[in-house]
């Protein structure tokens, strides 16, 4: 393993970051979790930017913090590269020497710092802007003189802070590709912070997801895409998520409310199904094995070229249903409905 | 004509303005009138005017130069460094900026006097002494001007993001790397403003220079103190010296325009 990772750190406010990591030579993980879930923190500990107040990290099998040991490497003297979310390329610097800082710093004369920086700056395709000012570049630009800049020091460890934040949709997705080609060649660990799940999907091999300072679920995209764990992570694969006590194929999700589901499972367990396995009708259906329920209506919003509609009743419920089908309903918030979700579209999965 | 939409400019507020405006303006336009234009070539090439202006100019930059190699550092320490007393320390820094001048130039004979605390020290173990000499002109606008520094990149210096430095870092730059490649170059403007505005400070010291070095023609006597020696002597050398003080401040007053006296 390139990192070993127990990471806790205490913040004065009462927030607490308790996770650990683990990453292989080669492998791009992504830590993904909504805002304020310590993310940054976690990237910052690794680079050295933040201590830790207990647990230990060690890259490239040197240990760099370990408060119980009162061990200490200060961020010159670890083997990382960041790329900052804001990139904070040196303003008064050109794009070239904003790349040679790293070798220059790290004690490779200034001619051969040049070369090796010249040399990057041709691999993320920047070569022609080597002479600009970081304010004459655009905004994808920017973003890979600063990788190049992380990259040219060889660093055993990358660290990513929400690489494509900054960019306008289009770049962003430039970007991505060419962020993606390049993390395939970087021989050493990759740690993407994110809150774009599709950045995570795209860009890593394995994701841990962090909520409120701990991790709540961790895997490859197919799994965690099959299978969230928490409300955060079905939000971001989109799918509705309920946690109950199954017994064969019926599932109790809250009180005197059960589900029937395709597979058979026992225990504490996830039942999940996607927004559009959801029908809605204006009477009670009859007919093939199903789940049937009368809700309301909470919300209606576009999306893509449905309409997805959020449900209040017994269970917390959203329906993608086109427009065709809209016609036949009275759609209006507060209106009542009658939900169908067939037992064969749901997933049900143990949660222990 | 634009017709003015909040009417017209208050009489109580217009008078004092304009007298104001005129108590700043006229004391100088009466200096350009009284110069005595025709004698001015002679007048400018005499020797002792040469010697003061050499001496204030040699000194002023000396003094400057010294507080930059002093100054920078001590506003990194201010700005960066969090240690107890901080807020102290930044007080004491700023103490010279009100102190008048004679004072500091007391206190000075007192600590580097030749039988001062550190002076005699000096004296004793190098044979330097630092009253009434060239040096101890330096010293005393240097005593004087520095806060102007301090304040100047210390406020430069809170302007500028802190991430860089962090940025560097995890380039592999130690501190000082990173100070000499990143932040240096980032408050560069702020060091050469107050660098400015210390020069302007030290060109003008006339308190603690008279108090600590004396006033020694070619050796001490810098051009406030050859104005004030002349006033009593010949007013039209006074005049002389003045005027050539005057051009040198709006010079200095031009080179920071931008800087200092453009309004939002």
């Amino acid at each position: 393993m390139t990192v070993e990772a127990e990471l806790l750190v205490r913040h004065p406010d009462g927030f607490t970051l308790d996770i650990a990591l683990a990453i292989a030579p080669g492998e791009v993980v992504a830590l993904l979790g909504p805002n304020g879930a310590g993310k940054t923190t976690a990237l910052r500990t690794l680079a050295g930017l933040v201590p830790l107040s207990a647990g230990r990290i060690s890259i490239a099998g040197r240990p760099v913090d370990d408060p119980d040991r009162r061990l200490w490497t200060p961020p010159e003297r670890r083997p990382v590269g960041v790329v900052f979310q804001d990139y904070l390329l040196f303003p008064h610097l050109s794009a070239l020497d904003n790349v040679a800082f790293g070798p220059r710093s790290h004690g490779a004369g200034r001619a051969r710092s040049r070369e090796r920086a010249l040399d990057w700056l041709r691999r993320v395709g920047l070569a022609d802007q080597a002479r600009h000012k970081p304010r004459q570049l655009s905004g994808g630009q920017a973003q890979r003189v600063a990788l190049a800049r992380a990259l040219a020091v060889d660093p055993a460890l990358l660290l990513l802070d929400e690489p494509l934040a900054a960019l306008d949709a289009r770049t962003r997705l430039d970007t991505r590709a060419q962020l993606h080609r390049h993390l395939a060649d970087h021989p050493g660990a990759t740690l993407l912070v994110t809150h774009d799940p599709l950045d995570a999907l795209v860009l890593a091999d394995r994701l841990v997801i962090v909520e409120d300072g701990r991790v709540v679920q961790e895997g490859d995209a197919a799994t965690i895409t099959a299978q969230p764990r928490t409300d955060y992570v079905a939000r971001l694969v989109g799918l509705n998520l309920y946690r109950g006590r199954a017994d064969g194929r019926t599932v109790r999700v809250a009180d005197g409310f059960t589900l029937s589901v395709a597979d058979q499972v026992d225990g504490d367990v996830f039942v999940a199904f996607p927004p559009s396995a959801v029908a809605l009708h204006p009477y009670e259906p009859h007919g093939s094995p199903r789940n049937t329920w009368p809700a309301t209506i909470a919300a209606i919003q576009r999306h893509g070229d449905n309409i997805r509609v959020q449900l209040g009743g017994p269970i917390v419920a959203a329906a993608d249903i086109t427009a065709a089908a809209a016609s036949q309903l009275h759609l209006a918030p507060g209106a009542p409905v009658w939900v169908a979700v067939k037992a064969a579209e749901t997933r049900a999965y143990p949660a222990g | 004509m634009t017709r003015r939409a909040r009417g017209r400019v208050p009489v109580v507020l217009l008078l004092p303005a304009v007298l104001g405006l005129a108590f700043l303006v006229l004391p100088l336009v009466g200096l350009l009138v009284r110069t005595p234009w025709s004698t001015l070539p002679q007048r400018l090439a005499a020797p002792g005017v040469l010697a003061a202006l050499r001496l204030s100019l040699l000194c002023a930059s000396l003094a400057t130069l010294l507080c930059i190699v002093l100054g920078v550092p001590l506003a990194w320490l201010l700005a960066r460094i969090d240690f107890p007393g901080r807020r102290l320390v930044r007080a004491l820094v700023t103490v010279p900026l009100v102190l008048p001048p004679v004072v500091g130039g007391v206190a000075l004979l007192l600590v580097l006097g030749r039988r001062g605390l550190i002076g005699s020290w000096l004296d004793s173990t190098f044979g330097v002494t630092l009253p009434f000499t060239t040096a101890g002109v330096v010293v005393a606008e240097a005593f004087v001007a520095m806060p102007f520094l301090v304040i100047a990149v210390e406020g430069a210096l809170r302007g500028v993001d802190t991430r860089y430095e962090e940025a560097a870092a995890t380039l592999g730059a130690s501190r000082w790397t990173a100070f000499r490649r990143v932040t240096l170059p980032l408050v560069a403007p702020g060091v050469a403003a107050g660098a400015v505005l210390c020069w302007a400070r030290a060109l003008g010291e006339f308190g603690a220079t008279i108090t600590f070095a004396g006033n020694y023609p070619g050796r001490t006597q810098t051009m406030p103190l050859a104005v004030y020696l002349a006033l009593e002597q010949d007013l039209d050398a006074a005049i002389v010296l003045s005027l050539i003080l005057l051009v040198v401040s709006v010079a200095i007053l031009a080179s920071l325009r931008d800087r200092w006296i453009s309004a939002p």
